[in-house]
């Protein structure tokens, strides 16, 4: 007769902590991922840095408005494009059904998923910071703003994680999730306050950019590298930081009900 | 030959798998038409058919990948559709894609793979199984085909599963890597697995298999021991000599006495004797024509 007894399962903590080990691993030892998700904004950095160093009023540098900027950037790569680039590949390549063919609970590869994008943005950040401030002089937040740069940094970063998952529904393969979202990363860049003030940029392309994350992550985080007197240059004529709050808020809703309504563990 | 299911039959509750009246549809083209099949436990089954037959869509149902249309299906006693977490801890699954490029080193990939079972087996022993030990410093994407293929199969085993799906797994090898492979599965089979192969090579499915079943057309047309499949043993012989400068041969349900015949008629051995049964390829080209 067949036997009915229940099959043991190891504990889920022992099986978190498996999959958070090979995500880390599977990123930090990919030279391409590293270079492109970690070294490209350093190396923007680097060069704007050195090249945009004008001075945007109350002795400000605009390094001071970049290192903002660039930080939303980073997050951004670590996210957003990371996890729709990252996943797309393993639908494709059929990493993801074979898992799903294995007993491992499905909440494993979320959440070994999670800790990379956290590795990933710590490291982005840090690395980030540390150049800023011994090359460019760029002035730590201090007090209060810490904590405005912690949860900005999280509620952003839980937003483009979302949306990075539900975009490697759309795609075909890592490489056109590549192909679709790099340009697109890249515009939005350009119009969210990241290579050039935000406030210099065409109204409609404003609005454009106060759709998507990016905007308000930048602005969440210009409150927080920027004297408050520099508020009153936003178009808004303040930092708006309970937009902010509101805007990746409804983001992470809005990114939460696309991923289950699209994620797929194998090809179609 | 009375080990075909027939659509009436209830589910065998002692099989590894039992399928009755199974059905899938991708839109207007019906992939599976109303299959019959019994797996037993302990034993080697291999399932041929031409590509679109309905092979790999049959396996991936018992897998728990797709839904069925229609029928019945226990794997393991339980329904596929359900998937519980339990009922996978008990199965070892090597797909035809495989599992992905990884870097990991192999024994990194075969130790997290074990990370998802209870009573997984020691790495080290499956990597030896497998023949992977020297590779195992080595990154999942560096290895050659028949290496990652080898990876799959301990991937697939680590879990220590009652059966493994064995989809196409030797597709892409030389002949030497083969036939290493086929005393992979033979010491698995010592170890009491049962396995569901689905291959394209005949001499593979008889090398490996206790009974082969042969899929055309989405059905399940026949199912026997290799060396009985399609009437094979009591189908004439065809007994072939060479006579006055020419090649004769004779088609006949009675090659001993016919080889005896001809023994009288030649004062000495008779020049390039042969007697030939119809080879698997021979039964197998001859059935799926037939359902055709």
């Amino acid at each position: 007769m067949m036997t009915t007894t229940a099959t043991p399962l190891p504990p889920l903590a022992s099986v978190y902590r498996s999959r958070v080990s090979v995500e880390l691993k599977e990123f930090f030892r990919q030279r391409e991922s590293v270079v492109f998700t970690l070294l490209l904004p350093v190396l923007l950095l680097v060069v704007f840095g050195a090249v945009l160093d004008f001075d945007l009023g109350d002795g400000v540098s605009f390094t001071q408005y970049f290192m903002a900027g660039i930080i939303a950037a980073g997050i951004l790569g670590a996210s957003l494009q990371n996890m729709a680039i990252n996943i797309a590949t393993e639908r494709s390549d059929g990493t993801l059904k074979h898992l799903a063919g294995t007993p491992m609970p499905r909440s494993a590869y979320f959440v070994g998923k999670i800790a990379q994008v956290l590795a990933v943005t710590l490291a982005s950040v840090v690395v980030l910071l540390l150049i800023g401030v011994v090359f460019y002089g760029v002035d730590l937040p201090s007090g209060a703003d810490w904590l405005t740069f912690a949860w900005v940094t999280v509620l952003g970063a839980a937003a483009c994680t979302l949306l990075g998952i539900a975009i490697s529904s759309i795609a075909k393969n890592g490489r056109s999730a590549s192909a679709t979202v790099t340009p697109f990363a890249l515009l939005l860049q350009f119009i969210s306050g990241v290579f050039f003030q935000f406030s210099e940029i065409p109204t409609w392309m404003q609005t454009f950019a106060s759709i998507f994350p990016l905007k308000w992550m930048a602005q969440g985080l210009r409150s927080v590298f920027l004297p408050d007197a520099l508020a009153a240059d936003e178009p808004a004529g303040s930092w708006e930081l309970g937009r902010v709050a509101l805007v990746l808020g409804i983001w992470c809703v809005l990114g939460l009900v696309l991923c289950v309504r699209t994620f797929r563990w194998q090809d179609r | 030959m009375a080990d075909r299911q027939r659509p009436g039959d209830p589910l065998d509750p002692d099989a590894a798998i039992s399928v009755r009246g199974l059905v899938k549809r991708y839109g207007d083209f019906t992939a599976v038409d109303g299959l019959d099949l019994d797996i037993r436990r302990g034993e080697i089954f291999a399932l041929l058919g031409p590509n679109g037959a309905g092979k790999t869509t049959t396996v991936e149902i018992c897998e728990g990948y797709r839904a069925r249309d229609a029928g019945e299906v226990r794997v393991l006693g339980e329904d596929p559709a359900d998937g519980t977490r339990a009922w996978k801890a008990r199965l070892g699954i090597v797909l035809q894609s495989g599992s992905g490029d990884s870097q990991l080193t192999v024994r990194e990939l075969v130790s997290a793979q074990a990370s998802y079972y209870a009573d997984p087996r020691d790495v080290d022993e499956v990597l030896a199984l497998v023949g992977l030990t020297e590779k195992a410093g080595v990154r999942g994407r560096s290895l050659s085909g028949g290496q990652r293929r080898r990876l799959d199969v301990a991937l697939g085993i680590v879990g220590r599963p009652t059966l493994l799906f064995l989809d196409e797994p030797t597709t892409g090898f030389d002949p030497e890597a083969r036939r290493q492979f086929w005393s992979l599965i033979r010491s698995l089979r010592e170890l009491g697995t049962t396995m569901l192969l689905t291959t394209h090579y005949l001499d593979e499915a008889e090398a490996l298999a206790d009974r082969v079943g042969v899929i055309a057309g989405g059905r399940l047309v026949e199912v026997a021991v290799p060396s009985a499949l399609g009437g094979r043993e009591t189908a004439p012989a065809v007994v072939s000599w060479s006579e006055g400068g020419a090649r004769r041969s004779e088609a006949t349900a009675t090659p001993t006495a016919f080889v005896a015949g001809l023994a009288a008629r030649f004062p000495g051995e008779v020049p390039d004797l042969a007697v030939a049964r119809p080879t698997l390829e021979d039964v197998y080209l001859q059935m799926i024509g037939d359902a055709r």
